[in-house]
């Protein structure tokens, strides 16, 4: 599929998954792979955390004005920060209640009448999101939503609120908030994972619940930290790299240079036969992981390399983004609905449960 | 603070220490660094000394429950026992999965003067939400379902996981705060059953209500003032809980345990926990580092391979004293001198010795570049703890002997299989206990 195409299927792109799995580094990688496709990309951040400008390899946590991240020739990636206070004081304002609303806020009256009403934050935040949306601030906006407990209660809220809200603005707005979350060219939430044993057994169930309370559609999955295979050569089972192992002597020339020419010590070889193992050891484990997600949860997987570094900057978010490109562009183009709808029931073979095309 | 190269600041029996020391401990951490595992293992090597031991999970997922390998947890806990787990005399397992709802409904129940009234509140719609609307609810219901198993005195160790936010540190105020939203006065005023009172509070509070009013409609405003109403009388009960609670986890029998992984952002995280626990008094007793990646080939040994055999343009080595800051940075410019591979669906099987030599050297090097990376993340934050701790008042007075242990660091390496069942867990408590 045609990136372009991807980043415009929705105008709204919700990243969700637990807590330690990357997604704001995820958002990130969204937000400037479509920048290089062209397009402007709206990064929003419920909790002015500083991941996200970090993953640009820019210091501090972000704010409630938008500030430019990247740009290219063509496009650019933006982001700022809605955190439900931030939309609650908007609203407020927005309601003739500005004068007041600090006052109300540092006596604490708020926090009172926000817990009186459920919800009421998170129909806030999606509210505005909804606005930023209407108003066609960006080509694409991407939500780095709160971890998935949190992600569940967030996207469910509005529908929680309709029952509670018999009339008034507010209900208009869960309405409305309601309508957007289900309604895919406006909205799709993007499961982050590890291709790891719990968080795939926790994306799995996440999936559904999400699709059946918050009527969200959902948008390929993103394997995050998948290693990369060792070439044909170093990728030999145990007893024949050991063979080979000791079939190597030196000197060899470094990088065919003839000026470093290593010598390898016993303990480098062992070490090397140790990496090398315990790598295919862990890639076969993710491997096994990315199956079994494909089989219990029927959604286009696209997968990000494990990076080797404890931290990150502007090259390495780069590097991820050439990755998601690639795994956007080898993804079928979006055929005719109903035709992916019988495919997709069919690939789940799970009676009763479903899941989403992209 | 320790610039040169990590040594682990490591003590073998720094877990056992821990768990029979202490008859709390509390694993705080932010997400997905390992933390309910981690408790669950600490619970489990508990057990394996011979203690009655119960851990506490707050996570929504079941998580534990899967690592634990039965269907479901209970808001009660529940033994864990399997064929392969055997425990010394004395030694027990078991297990439970904090649902605040149902633990916020029998604390009502307990304080609610009568059974109309406690009804009242159970059925109220604001209150059916509010374990998830209120901030801190969740974090509540942890610390009341630990004073409530602490006070039953079934169990020798109480192993607690905190939830998974950065806000999960209020647990430890929550209590407090719970009583101060009920003692709110806006809260008060809702209470006056009487018109008559709004003219006492300010005009921007009259306003803002008539507005809420106005903007979520008239039901939310009367149930808000039907729920409140019917906390009456409730706040003496729930504000001396609070105070018990507080001094609960300001024992010397309670203990903080750090979680983290080893990348920065987890490590700055548990910075901010750690400054956050000294704010209010409290000294983590222990850091657990988990899934540090190995160390293939020891650094020194690593460079002196070599650096024998190193000629004219390669990168030049650090010299024997330097810090550990430039042997990566040795490592990284040999790994950018290798060209990555080239990844296309056929590629021929390499036979080029070079070429086979190299790629296996850049393997080896890229995992002990982020060895080595990540144990300078952790080392700084570890040194300040510890240092922290041995400036504990309780050292310092020399009170107890808990207290005096060293503070420990407990790495747990990534292990080729991850930790998903009950034997990965056992095994997860002998790599804490070593």
């Amino acid at each position: 599929m045609d990136l372009v195409t991807f980043f415009r299927q929705s105008k709204v792109l919700i990243v969700a998954g637990k807590g330690g799995v990357g997604k704001s580094t995820v958002s990130a990688t969204m937000a400037l792979a479509s920048a290089r496709a062209g397009l402007s990309a709206l990064i929003v951040d419920l909790e002015g955390k500083t991941a996200i400008r970090t993953a640009f390899g820019l210091e501090g946590s972000l704010d409630y004005e938008e500030v430019l991240l990247h740009s290219s020739e063509a496009g650019a990636a933006r982001a700022r920060r809605i955190t439900p206070d931030d939309a609650l004081l908007e609203y407020l304002a927005d309601h003739g209640l500005k004068r007041v609303s600090k006052r109300l806020v540092s006596s604490g009256a708020l926090e009172v009448v926000a817990t009186a009403i459920p919800g009421i934050r998170d129909i806030l935040v999606l509210g505005k999101i909804k606005q930023l949306e209407r108003r066609e601030i960006a080509d694409v906006i991407i939500v780095d939503a709160p971890a998935t407990g949190h992600a569940m209660t967030f996207l469910t809220s509005a529908s929680g609120l309709l029952e509670a809200a018999r009339s008034g603005p507010v209900r208009t707005q869960a309405q409305e908030v309601v309508e957007f979350l289900s309604d895919p060219s406006r909205c799709r939430v993007i499961l982050v994972t590890l291709p790891e044993e719990m968080p795939v057994a926790e994306s799995i169930e996440t999936a559904y619940q999400l699709e059946d309370r918050a009527g969200v559609t959902l948008g390929p999955v993103v394997v995050n930290g998948c290693l990369e295979p060792l070439p044909p050569a170093v990728t030999l089972s145990e007893s024949n790299r050991k063979s080979l192992l000791d079939s190597l002597h030196g000197p060899f020339n470094f990088t065919g240079s003839e000026t470093i020419k290593i010598i390898p010590s016993a303990d480098l070889l062992e070490g090397m036969a140790q990496a090398a193992a315990f790598h295919d050891h862990r890639r076969i484990q993710q491997i096994e992981q990315r199956q079994r997600l494909a089989e219990e949860l029927p959604l286009p997987q696209l997968h990000l390399p494990y990076l080797f570094r404890p931290s990150s900057g502007l090259n390495e978010l780069h590097a991820l983004a050439e990755s998601l490109s690639r795994g956007i562009a080898g993804m079928p183009d979006p055929a005719g609905k109903a035709d992916d709808a019988s495919n997709m029931s069919d690939m789940s073979g799970v009676p009763g449960r479903k899941a989403t095309e992209l | 603070m320790t610039g040169g190269h990590t040594k682990n600041i490591q003590h073998p029996d720094a877990l056992d220490h821990l768990t029979s020391e202490h008859s709390v401990i509390v694993c705080c951490g932010s997400g997905g660094v390992g933390k309910t595992t981690t408790s669950a293992a600490i619970a489990l090597a508990g057990a394996m000394s011979g203690r009655r031991t119960c851990v506490v999970t707050v996570d929504p997922a079941r998580r534990l429950a899967t690592a634990l390998g039965i269907e479901q947890l209970t808001n009660t806990p529940v033994p864990i026992s399997s064929e392969t787990l055997e425990l010394p005399q004395g030694g027990e397992l078991w297990a439970m999965m904090l649902d605040p709802k149902a633990t916020f409904d029998s604390l009502i129940d307990r304080y609610a003067p009568s059974k109309q009234q406690a009804e009242r509140i159970l059925e109220n719609r604001i209150y059916k939400e509010l374990t998830s609307a209120l901030s801190g609810t969740q974090e509540y219901m942890a610390m009341e379902k630990l004073y409530e198993l602490v006070e039953e005195g079934r169990y020798d160790l109480v192993v607690v996981d905190t939830p998974p936010t950065r806000n999960a540190i209020d647990f430890l105020e929550a209590p407090s705060r719970l009583v101060h939203f009920l003692e709110h006065r806006l809260f008060r005023m809702l209470l006056a059953p009487t018109r008559v009172y709004l003219k006492a509070v300010s005009i921007a509070t009259q306003a803002f209500l008539r507005t809420i009013s106005k903007v979520a409609g008239a039901e939310i405003v009367d149930d808000a003032v039907a729920f409140f109403q019917a906390f009456e009388g409730m706040e003496e009960g729930f504000r001396t809980r609070a105070e018990k609670m507080s001094a609960l986890v300001r024992e010397t029998s309670t203990g903080f345990v750090l979680v983290t992984s080893p990348r920065q952002d987890a490590v700055a995280e548990a910075d901010w926990f750690a400054k956050r626990l000294h704010q209010m008094g409290i000294e983590a007793k222990a850091l657990v580092v988990n899934r540090t990646h190995p160390m293939f080939v020891q650094g020194e040994e690593l460079l002196q391979s070599l650096a024998a055999t190193h000629l004219a343009d390669a990168p030049t080595l650090p010299d024997g004293e330097a810090g550990a800051g430039s042997a990566e940075g040795y490592l990284e410019s040999l790994l950018s001198l290798i060209p990555p591979p080239v990844h296309t669906e056929n590629t021929a099987i390499v036979t080029d010795p070079d070429t086979i030599f190299e790629l296996f050297l850049a393997n080896l090097l890229r995992y002990q570049l982020i060895a080595l990376t990540e144990q300078h993340t952790y080392s700084d934050l570890a040194a300040h703890l510890a240092t922290a701790h041995q400036q504990d008042p309780d050292i310092a007075a020399g009170s107890t002997t808990p207290a005096q242990r060293p503070f420990a660091v407990i790495n747990v390496p990534l292990m080729t299989e991850d930790v998903h069942d009950l034997e990965g867990l056992e095994a997860m408590a002998r790599a804490l206990a070593t």
